[in-house]
């Protein structure tokens, strides 16, 4: 029709569908930002009107407030910046070990969700259907009052033959310390790992060489361990021992030594990875599914075993349908470590709100924290892209 | 098709032009006086005209005694966790002395004290409420500070309660001074005033602590009651309070050591000079009907009394109250339906209460105490 009219030449490009388009597409955006610059502007107005316009000169004061567990040093005298750090730590902490766990876990149960065993399989169906259904921030406070919080009490802590101990303040376990030794035995060790991977790297060459592929990396582990053996006690004849064991004991009202954690560090923790690793179960699950019977037919048919099927068949291949919905994943649990306000943990958010309070920089630290997520979950979205990619060449 | 597309352009186009008008209106005048200066001209044209380029004087556009009359109730932000000072009961009703406090200010505006939504905040929520003009006004005992009253944008109304941050140990731990505290973890609400004053009296005595932060008054002492922390701190009225609440409330006691001054009051957001002094005149009428010796009982007999500041207090002499913007009878509704200051008191906190918390500080300053009112002249 266009055409058309166009051959009489005389078509206003009011009626022109080309123009139309572009003047649409045109007029959105002015629409747009018209409404965000009237919201801003009325933000910034309405702050102005209260005396207290956004500034962010309040990040260099004095923070004047404890914080229960830091990463850093960190003290009252530190500024609100530090204070910020010390929570963008603590969150990075949660959320790597969180994923990492979630990961491993899910994939566990996962595979266990389509095992023949029937015990398997049902366990595994209800710690993902029950897991699943349950709100986190429900999940999160019954974990914290109901089972950190109802540990026993320090004076009559459980203990693991005094290698750990398990308590309501916290989860203590022997952890070794430097010592005398270990400015020599660093050396040593660093030393015994490259060697021990030049030999993996070595049995890996030879493998591709002859086609028989060895276990190489059991070669490289060995001979490091083997090696960092011996330079212990060469380290030790030298200067004493690299390192000692650290104890936990009860010292005054706590115990003091040894590796320490937190039943608010816990609650979110352990809230994190069984809730996420749930969905991650479901992920996997389907990923296998995807793969079509023929492969398994086929790896059967040539004698691989079960597990080798799983390994060097199965797995490959469903990770292409894991990979995507497992990124989501990975940002819902980095997201919802902002839960940890609830059970007391000093994340990003939670140290974000209390110097909402003392400070009274409500937009400007929420700015700050919803920047750092975007940051956080447009980082991992990026990495988990790049892997995508990655194993899609490998496969095809 | 084109001729569709050209109608929702048209709308669309429209809409932007509205918008744009939006705009443009704003950059000359402030939105919200722009939108009073339209809706109320005789509230506040005025003030608007004399000087136009002047930031509005709060957010609403109209004074809060305007917004609240036209509502027909007081939004007051409150303590639902605080037996005594603020506290939601069984039955879904509010108690406490600051919830007195929120009565005697609607018997002031509305001559009734059920004219009130009560609206329960946490300790960090307060502020940003208060300032968003999500409540009328705030008295949730909160501490009157330099910075809360300048950065935060608030105002402070006569303090009505004088407390002071005290610790909760249990009997059985052996802590008896501050200084036992060393190595301990310290069970405190975050945002408060308790969890600065913490790290500044540890600081400085060089005590170390772990503090374990929660949210709420309710996590921190479930927290303490299980064993996660050794002592809880808050102010000490908290602490009677909350030490009533317990299981077995004998088995834990109040360190003597108090770690600062924690004077409780009304707070107003900044920029409504009128509201502020209705809320602070409030306060005064509580204090002087104690201090006269007006009570709910004999407010009625001293209506006719003698004593022209009695006279003046209830309304039977002079305009007091339309100074204020209200009715003469402000202050006599008050003591009328909700008390004098001596009677809140020890409705809430008083010997027939579980808390049995002395006045001390908190007597009229004929018995020695800080609280003073004003002359009512």
């Amino acid at each position: 029709m266009t055409f058309k009219e166009s051959d009489h030449g005389a078509v206003p490009f009011w009626r022109d569908e080309r123009y139309l388009q572009i003047i649409a597409q045109v007029i959105v955006v002015v629409v747009l930002i018209a409404i965000g610059w009237w919201l801003i502007h009325n933000l910034l107005t309405g702050l102005e009107a209260l005396g207290i316009p956004m500034s962010f000169k309040f990040l260099g004061l004095t923070a004047q407030f404890d914080i229960g567990e830091s990463m850093i040093e960190y003290s009252r005298n530190s500024t609100y910046a530090q204070a910020l750090l010390v929570g963008l730590l603590n969150t990075i902490k949660v959320s790597f070990l969180g994923i990492v766990f979630a990961t491993l876990f899910g994939i566990i149960i996962g595979i266990a969700r389509l095992s023949k065993n029937w015990l398997v399989n049902k366990l595994a169906a209800i710690y993902v259907e029950a897991l699943r259904n349950i709100p986190l921030l429900v999940f999160l406070i019954f974990l914290s009052t109901s089972v950190f919080h109802k540990l026993p009490r320090v004076q009559n802590a459980l203990s693991a033959w005094g290698w750990a101990y398990l308590t309501n303040r916290g989860i203590y376990v022997v952890w070794p310390q430097p010592a005398g030794g270990w400015d020599v035995y660093k050396w040593f060790l660093l030393g015994s790992f490259i060697i021990g991977f030049i030999v993996a790297a070595i049995k890996f060459r030879e493998g591709k060489k002859t086609g028989r592929m060895p276990l190489y990396w059991l070669w490289g582990f060995v001979v490091f361990a083997v090696l960092a053996a011996i330079t212990w006690f060469i380290a030790q004849f030298m200067a004493g021992p690299p390192m000692h064991l650290d104890f936990p004991s009860l010292q005054g009202r706590n115990f003091k030594g040894g590796k320490s954690l937190t039943p608010e560090f816990m609650a979110i923790f352990t809230g994190l990875v069984i809730y996420t690793s749930a969905f991650i179960a479901e992920v996997v699950r389907a990923g296998i599914q995807s793969v079509s019977k023929g492969q398994r037919e086929a790896a059967t048919a040539v004698g691989l075993s079960g597990f080798q099927t799983m390994r060097l068949v199965i797995f490959p291949q469903a990770m292409r349908v894991i990979i995507p919905p497992l990124t989501s994943q990975y940002l819902n649990l980095t997201k919802n470590s902002s839960l940890a306000i609830a059970v007391g943990y000093p994340d990003l958010f939670a140290v974000g709100s209390t110097i909402i309070n003392q400070a009274g920089r409500a937009v400007e630290v929420i700015l700050i924290t919803m920047g750092v997520y975007l940051t956080f979950s447009l980082l991992t979205s990026l990495f988990m892209n790049w892997y995508n990619k990655h194993t899609r060449l490998v496969e095809r | 098709m084109s001729r569709k597309l050209l109608v929702v352009l048209l709308v669309v186009l429209l809409a932007a032009l509205a918008l744009a008008a939006c705009g443009g209106a704003k950059e000359t005048a402030a939105p919200t006086e722009a939108a009073a200066a339209t809706t109320a001209p005789t509230a506040t044209s005025e003030q608007t005209a004399a000087q136009p380029t002047e930031k509005p004087a709060q957010q609403e556009g109209e004074g809060t005694l305007a917004t609240v009359k036209a509502r027909g109730k007081i939004i007051c932000g409150v303590n639902q966790a605080v037996p005594g000072f603020g506290f939601l009961q069984p039955d879904g009703s509010f108690a406490g002395f600051d919830i007195d406090y929120c009565k005697a200010l609607s018997s002031a505006v509305f001559g009734s004290p059920d004219k009130v939504e009560y609206r329960p905040l946490n300790a960090k929520q307060r502020f940003t409420a208060l300032q968003a003009g999500e409540i009328d006004v705030l008295i949730r005992n909160t501490t009157w500070t330099l910075t809360r009253d300048t950065e935060l944008g608030a105002n402070f109304a006569p303090t009505t309660f004088y407390d002071g941050q005290g610790i909760m140990v249990r009997k059985d731990s052996g802590i008896k001074t501050l200084a036992d505290l060393e190595g301990a973890s310290i069970c405190v609400s975050s945002g408060t005033t308790t969890e600065l004053n913490l790290a500044d009296q540890m600081a400085s005595r060089g005590i170390n602590y772990t503090p374990v932060v929660f949210e709420t008054a309710d996590e921190t002492t479930g927290a303490y009651l299980d064993g996660r922390c050794d002592a809880y701190t808050t102010d000490k009225s908290g602490l009677v309070a909350r030490q009533s609440m317990f299981p077995h409330p004998e088995d834990h006691m109040i360190l003597d050591e108090t770690l600062s001054k924690e004077p409780l009051g009304p707070v107003v957001r900044h920029g409504d000079d009128q509201w502020f002094d209705i809320v602070k005149w409030m306060v005064f009428a509580t204090f002087q009907a104690e201090e006269s010796g007006v009570t709910s009982q004999n407010v009625d007999e001293m209506k006719n009394a003698e004593d022209p500041n009695i006279r003046k207090l209830l309304g039977t002499e002079g305009d007091m109250g339309a100074k204020l913007g209200l009715d003469n009878d402000w202050a006599y509704n008050i003591i009328k339906q909700v008390g004098n200051y001596a009677e809140i008191y020890n409705r809430n906190l008083g010997p027939d209460t579980v808390f049995n918390l002395p006045r001390g500080m908190n007597s009229s300053w004929k018995d020695g105490g800080l609280l003073y009112s004003p002359p009512f002249r």
